[in-house]
């Protein structure tokens, strides 16, 4: 199964947010897992029509996802997910 | 008497508390989060919260033991629901809140961004979209619904008529002022009188830019609103509204409202340079306060910075509680006036931007 890596800033709404195996053949599955595991985490990283937040970021390996709109990316069993916020100031 | 008062700041609730006329800090709460809509149920004393993540999006939070315990609410949703044609929309802020009236003990209404007016039936644990008010002819058409210094349209004031809970006026920038009387199965513009000196037609039907709208609960035929292009006051419900603005320019632009809700002659305002200075005229920092329907206004300094300023007031970061009043400003000052707003004194100085206020 596929991992999946969390920035430490979730863990103060999510506190039991932990690195985690996750099944999925795309990234919208797999996060779709993750909310089975962690109930209310979805509508953190994703908007009510469906794409990925503004200042969200979710990288593959080490490429940032291609399709922020539906999230269709695929994913392998072997690929490691990081959901990340995108840095600002303020 | 204890009373409090929730400041929602751009880095956190700061509640303060007032025991005869002495002000002190009681918690601060949601620290570092942009606590973007403070709202008490007086009904119910429940303490509702709004929060508009960087990263995160709109959360709403809610305490039934006076912020002791919060827990997080449902959120109103636009899913399945399109901005315009081919495009989904999406929620990008909670504006207002509203409670239903108490023969709706469990209606809450929520004023959002971009558009859409919410009601729950159930005390906030489900909300759905006023589709009246979303599938209005107007709201689709760019030259009569548009934004306001934000990318969309947003709703930012729900006026309950006190007497009779079908009865509502909204208030959205920019579309101007809208009027139900069957609690939002349809929907009425109410933009008569208004200016929209931004548009070709500054008389036109739609397209009205309403910062702040108040109504006198003692008398309900008179409602304030404190507008883009001017201060207006209506005394027939809406019918009309007659430009009550300083005669000589004045007061006349800001956000910040606050009204005598027993005396229909009385309101203030906080007057700001103009949308594209946005700090006080002069950059001297003035209360406006008319006791005779806007005929005439007095600034009201006593208390007030006498030197330069910078401060401006935000449209929900001006309240009043019987005779006291409170504004705070996006410098994170916060002032406070116990006699009708005759004279002020500083609460605090060194707050974040403050974004929206309730007592409770």
């Amino acid at each position: 199964m596929a991992k999946i890596k969390f920035t430490s800033a979730l863990t103060r709404f999510f506190p039991n947010l932990t690195e985690m195996e996750i099944q999925g053949s795309t990234v919208k599955e797999a996060l779709l897992n993750v909310e089975k595991n962690c109930p209310g985490i979805l509508n953190y990283l994703i908007e009510d029509n469906g794409q990925l937040r503004k200042h969200v970021n979710i990288f593959l390996g080490d490429e940032l996802i291609k399709d922020r709109q539906t999230l269709k990316d695929e994913v392998s069993s072997k690929d490691e997910l990081l959901v990340f916020q995108a840095l600002s100031g303020g | 008497m204890k009373t409090q008062l929730l400041v929602g700041t751009s880095k956190g609730l700061v509640i303060f508390k007032c025991i005869d006329k002495r002000w002190s800090i009681e918690a601060v709460q949601f620290e570092g989060l942009p606590v973007s809509l403070v709202y008490v149920d007086d009904r119910s004393h429940t303490w509702w919260l709004g929060i508009s993540h960087r990263h995160w999006g709109e959360k709403l939070h809610y305490s039934n033991d006076e912020g002791k315990t919060w827990l997080e609410a449902a959120l109103p949703s636009y899913q399945n629901y399109y901005y315009k044609k081919s495009i989904p929309a999406a929620l990008k802020r909670i504006w207002v809140m509203q409670h239903a009236g108490k023969d709706r003990p469990q209606g809450l209404w929520l004023g959002t961004e971009p558009g859409g007016l919410f009601y729950s039936d159930d005390n906030g644990k489900n909300f759905h979209l006023i589709e009246s008010l979303w599938n209005h002819p107007s709201r689709t058409d760019e030259t009569q619904w548009f934004g306001a210094g934000k990318d969309y349209p947003f709703i930012h004031s729900i006026v309950l008529d006190p007497h009779n809970s079908n009865h509502l006026y909204i208030g959205i920038s920019c579309a101007g002022i809208f009027e139900t009387n069957d609690a939002g199965q349809s929907w009425q513009a109410r933009n008569k009188g208004l200016k929209a000196a931004y548009l070709p037609n500054p008389s036109a039907e739609m397209g009205h830019d309403p910062h702040r709208v108040l109504m006198c609960s003692k008398n309900t035929s008179v409602i304030w609103q404190q507008n883009h292009c001017g201060i207006f006051r209506t005394e027939n419900c809406g019918a009309v509204w007659n430009d009550v603005s300083g005669t000589d320019g004045f007061p006349l632009y800001g956000f910040a409202l606050a009204i005598d809700e027993e005396n229909e002659n009385v309101a203030w305002v906080i007057p700001a340079q103009s949308d594209e200075d946005r700090t006080p005229p002069g950059l001297k920092l003035t209360v406006c306060k008319t006791e005779d329907c806007g005929k005439s206004w007095q600034s009201k300094t006593k208390g007030l910075p006498s030197g330069l300023s910078f401060d401006l007031v935000l449209r929900h970061s001006f309240v009043r509680k019987n005779n006291i009043l409170c504004f705070g400003s996006t410098n994170g000052n916060l002032y406070a006036s116990e006699d009708h707003g005759e004279s002020w004194h500083e609460l605090s100085k060194n707050l974040a931007s403050v974004l929206h206020l309730a007592f409770s």
